[in-house]
Formats: C-alpha cells, sequence, structure tokens
C-alpha cells in the first residue's frame, strides 16, 4: 500500500483510540489525579514534612517525577490492554484486519492511543502537582524522551498482553502482580542508594529504577543510575518488544484462528 | 470475463484435528451474484474467513481479481467489502464514527469518508441514527450498518454471510432490492444464506457445500430444472369430500392430509390441468392450492441427504 494510504490508516486507528480515552474521561483522565492528590496530600504534606530531605531535595520534590511516572506507566499500559483487548471481544478487531492495514501500521496506532494517553495523563498530574510543590526542570529534553520512550514501552506491553488474553481477568493479572509491585520498588518514593548492597543489586534489575531516575533526572538533575544504560535499557525493551508484538499480530495469535 | 474470486485446493483443518474444507475449488466471475448454501457447520464461514484473511488456510490457494492472498494480500483486501454473520462493531461508537473510521483504515480521506456515510446512511434508512451509539440499534438497523461499512471503501465484491438472519420479511425484501441494485451497479456479490428463497430470488450461480466438500457447482436455472418432482397442497371444498377414500387421481401421486386437504407430487411431464380435470370429474371443487415447500430448499435436501449417503458408503 501507498505510505499516504498508510498515513491515513494510521490516522484513523489513533483517532478512534483517542477519541475512545476523551469520551470516558471520567474512568481515564479523572482517576489519577485523584490518586495523585492522595499521594501529595499522605506522603508529601503529611509523611514527608517528617522524612526530611532525599537526594538533597525535600521529600514532595524528590517524589513527583516517580508519581508523574507512575501514572504514565500505569496508564499507558492499561489504555492499551483494554482498548485492544474490548476490540478483540468484540470482534471490532476485525474491522482493521479485513482491510489492508499493514501490522505495523495496527500496533503503531494502538502504541500511539496508548502514549497519547499517557502522556495527557502525566501532564495533568504535572499541572495537580503544581498545586503542592514548586516543580524546577534540570533538562526538558531528558523528561521528553523519557516519557515518550516509556509511555511507548508500556504501550507495547499492554498490547502483547491484551493479544495473549482471553478474558478480561487476564488484562488485570500482569498490572496487579507485576507492574505495581514493580513501580513501588523502582525508586518512586526513595533512592535507592538507602537500601543495603544487596538489595541495590535486586533493583538494578527493575526496569522500573531506570525510567524513574532517568526522569528524575531531568526535573532535578539527580539520578542513581547512570543515564545511557537507562536509555539503553529503554531502547531493548522497545525493539523486544516491538518485534514480539509484530510478531504474534502476523501470526494472527489470539486474532485469526 | 474476469474472475472475481478463484479458489483452488482450500483445505482447512483447525487444532483439535476438525477438518472444515477438504480441498474446494471455486470460481466466480466479476458481476456475479453468487449463493453459497450448506447447512451448518458446513464450511461456509470458514471459507469466507479465509477470504477475508480472518481465518489462516491449512493448503490451497485464494485470488480476489488476480491477487493471490499469500502474495499481495493487502492488494486483494482492498477488492473486498465484507459483512459478517456476528454483529462485530463497536457497540459504543456512533455509527458515523463507525463509517468513516473504517473508511480510513482502507486510505479514504475523512471528508470522502464523511460524503460516502452520508449517502450510504440515508441508503439504509439510518441517516436520523447516525450520532447514536451503535448497540442502541435494532436487529435489522445493526444489519443495515454493517453492510453500510462494508461499501465504505466501494469494494468489487461484496460478500455478505447470512445478512438477512434475525430481518422481517419487509426489511428482507428492502435489503434484497438494494443488494440487487448494488450488483447492476457491477458490484460482484457472493451471499451464504439460509433462506433458500433469498438465494432463488437473487442468485445467478449458486454453490452448494456439506461437510467442506462442494457438492453442487452450477448457474441457478439448471439447478432447478434438475428438481423433478414438485408437490402442491389442494384445498377442497369440505362439502364435496364426502368419502376421503375415493379420491384417486390416475397417473398421479396423491394423499389426503386432512380432511380436505389433498397433496399431489407432480413430476414434469405431467400438468395442473391434468389433476383440474380428473377431480372435476369426481365433482370436487379446489378452493385454492399452493406449493408444499420452496423447490430449491428440497432439492437442497436431496443433495445434503445424497452427499451423507455417500460418505457413509465410504
Amino acid at each position: 500500500m501507498s505510505s499516504s494510504v498508510n498515513v491515513i490508516a494510521l490516522k484513523s486507528i489513533l483517532h478512534k483510540e483517542i477519541h475512545r480515552f476523551m469520551r470516558i474521561w471520567i474512568q481515564t483522565l479523572v482517576p489519577p489525579a485523584i490518586t495523585i492528590s492522595l499521594y501529595f496530600v499522605i506522603f508529601g504534606e503529611l509523611i514527608g514534612s517528617r522524612i526530611g530531605e532525599m537526594g538533597g531535595f525535600d521529600y514532595m520534590s524528590f517524589i513527583v517525577p516517580g508519581l508523574i511516572m507512575m501514572s504514565v506507566i500505569t496508564n499507558s499500559y492499561s489504555n492499551v490492554a483494554s482498548s485492544f483487548y474490548s476490540a478483540k471481544w468484540q470482534h471490532n478487531i476485525e474491522e482493521m484486519l479485513v482491510a489492508p492495514v499493514p501490522n505495523w501500521v495496527i500496533v503503531a496506532g494502538y502504541v500511539g492511543g496508548g502514549m497519547a494517553r499517557g502522556i495527557l495523563v502525566g501532564l495533568i498530574v504535572t499541572l495537580v502537582s503544581l498545586f503542592f510543590v514548586d516543580i524546577q526542570i534540570h533538562n526538558i529534553w531528558v523528561i521528553i524522551l523519557t516519557v515518550c520512550l516509556t509511555s511507548a514501552t508500556f504501550s507495547l506491553g499492554g498490547l502483547i498482553n491484551a493479544i495473549f488474553a482471553s478474558s478480561f481477568d487476564d488484562i488485570s493479572i500482569i498490572p496487579t502482580f507485576i507492574l505495581t509491585p514493580l513501580t513501588y520498588l523502582g525508586g518512586v518514593f526513595y533512592s535507592i542508594s538507602l537500601l543495603p548492597e544487596f538489595w541495590q543489586g535486586v533493583s538494578q534489575a527493575n526496569p522500573i529504577v531506570y525510567m524513574v531516575n532517568a526522569f528524575r533526572y531531568g526535573f532535578l538533575g539527580i539520578t542513581d543510575v547512570s543515564l545511557t544504560i537507562a536509555f539503553s535499557v529503554l531502547g531493548v525493551f522497545i525493539v523486544t518488544l516491538y518485534t514480539l508484538a509484530m510478531v504474534l499480530i502476523t501470526k494472527g495469535v489470539g486474532l485469526r484462528t | 470475463m474476469r474472475k472475481a474470486l478463484e479458489i483452488s485446493n482450500l483445505k482447512k483443518i483447525y487444532k483439535g484435528g476438525f477438518e472444515a474444507l477438504k480441498g474446494i475449488d471455486l470460481t466466480v466471475d466479476e458481476g456475479d451474484f453468487f449463493a453459497l448454501l450448506g447447512p451448518n457447520g458446513a464450511g461456509k464461514s470458514t471459507s469466507i474467513g479465509i477470504i477475508t484473511s480472518l481465518v489462516n488456510k491449512t493448503s490451497g490457494s485464494v485470488s480476489v481479481f488476480g491477487k493471490n492472498i499469500d502474495t499481495e494480500l493487502e492488494a486483494a483486501k482492498t477488492f473486498i467489502g465484507l459483512v459478517p454473520q456476528e454483529f462485530n462493531f463497536n457497540q459504543f461508537e456512533s455509527l458515523m464514527t463507525i463509517l468513516v473510521n473504517q473508511a480510513g483504515y482502507y486510505g479514504v480521506d475523512r471528508k470522502t469518508a464523511y460524503q460516502r456515510a452520508e449517502k450510504y446512511l440515508k441508503q439504509l434508512d439510518l441517516w436520523d441514527k447516525r450520532d447514536n451509539a451503535s448497540r442502541m440499534l435494532s436487529g435489522g438497523m445493526k444489519r443495515r450498518l454493517m453492510i453500510a461499512r462494508a461499501l465504505m471503501h466501494e469494494p468489487k465484491i461484496l460478500i455478505l454471510d447470512e445478512p438477512t438472519a434475525g430481518v422481517d420479511i419487509e426489511l428482507r425484501r428492502s435489503m434484497w432490492e438494494f443488494l440487487k441494485e448494488l450488483n447492476q451497479q457491477g458490484i460482484t456479490i457472493i451471499l451464504t444464506t439460509h433462506y433458500l428463497e433469498e438465494a432463488e430470488m437473487l442468485c445467478r450461480n449458486i454453490a452448494i457445500i456439506d461437510k467442506g466438500i462442494i457438492v453442487k457447482n452450477t448457474d441457478m436455472k439448471s439447478l432447478l430444472a434438475s428438481l423433478n418432482v414438485e408437490t402442491f397442497i389442494l384445498d377442497l371444498d369440505s362439502n364435496d369430500v364426502a368419502d376421503h377414500s375415493s379420491i384417486t387421481l390416475t397417473g398421479f401421486t396423491s394423499r389426503l392430509v386432512g380432511e380436505s386437504t389433498l397433496e399431489v407430487d407432480i413430476d414434469k411431464s405431467q400438468t395442473m390441468n391434468q389433476i383440474f380435470t380428473q377431480l372435476t370429474d369426481l365433482g370436487i371443487n379446489v378452493k385454492s392450492m399452493r406449493n408444499k415447500s420452496n423447490r430449491l430448499e428440497e432439492l437442497f435436501v436431496n443433495m445434503i441427504n445424497q452427499s451423507q449417503d455417500a460418505v457413509e458408503e465410504k
């Protein structure tokens, strides 16, 4: 197919995906703002004032990048997982499968939709955080690059989860039992340098540590890990997950009999 | 004449070993109105699934307007519009959104897509519902929405998998008219249906499939001509039928199925006049008369039975 046809198809999928989460904004955009406000009130105002400084910054400033990143991760993943599985469940994924849409366009469309929601929620959470703390920006490009790559990574993860899922339960298992523990143990609320040496080593196996730290570097200029390693980890994840998603869709796993 | 669809030795074995298609061959000419008939589980939907790439074939080849789905799948897809058996649109999206997005997947720009959506929604009497969520539609409206969606990229071949299932008679007839118009405009139409009357009314050519094998592939006229015997039901004036056992029609097989209802089998060499003459001689008046069953249905049942007998003999 010509590139212009593919561009129109990609725009249509993106339009459909963005329209979907905007139509149900009370379910998709409001809850993260409320959740993050509670985090700020409890961990920032009430408990944070007793914790003191972390990494040379007051606790509230320290946790803001991690909380924004947590929202981006959760929303990117759940957007694609629920949208793609819902399309499978209602069989309207067949609208795309019978059309001359290349598989990479389907992947890009859904991942783009997940990124759009993740980044929009990230912006909303950032705006909410301005009510609680003055945000400083150390390097805007690191912030943009990290948030884009992270949302792409977890959108791809959500897509693969949805491809394998055969019930709505299957798209909540990974967020509940894998994603949430990894996020909470990913240095959102603490610097991993505070951990005993053994647990520091264990934490380095958690990919979310690299994403949170790279993002925190963009705001505060501090990080527990090397930025080069952080972006390399993101790059490897994106290439691996994209390749897996393409193989699965091309084979028709969960889509074609 | 160009071939709209060419299927050669197509086989499908599902996981678990069920052999849904056992090597079918089928050709549909451009501009044809073609019926694919068969009982449940015969392989109709599997065939359509493979043509539209929703089902992976085990072996064989499929070409749509010369484009092989193994080597030129995307080009082949551009020719096909599919109306599936089950409702498969997003229940929460509006009709207009569904149609415009579907056109987009085929590379139709949004301005053109809105124009086409308006055209087809009006033609299919859905324009007033354009902003409603599709789940709010009645069953018949949902069927028409799927037809509109299949037409959005202006396909050259329209495949309809039981499009009038669950649709009332009036709406079914209006859909038939719409499909006839599409066919007259040059769109090749392939139809699967359980309503044999539908195939007889609409289609020029027909294939009957059973247990994954094409048992008959011919034109509708030849098929109907091969029907030797038809059964008619005569409602007799009850006042004239004093003694039931006395009604015997020479040269015909007949039977009384009620106090004043007579079933008569008539083969091609016989005429209705011969029956009326004999009944008049017996002093019996005929109040009304009708076909016992759809002709095609009778033929279809016979063929399926023959096919099953052949399988059992093997």
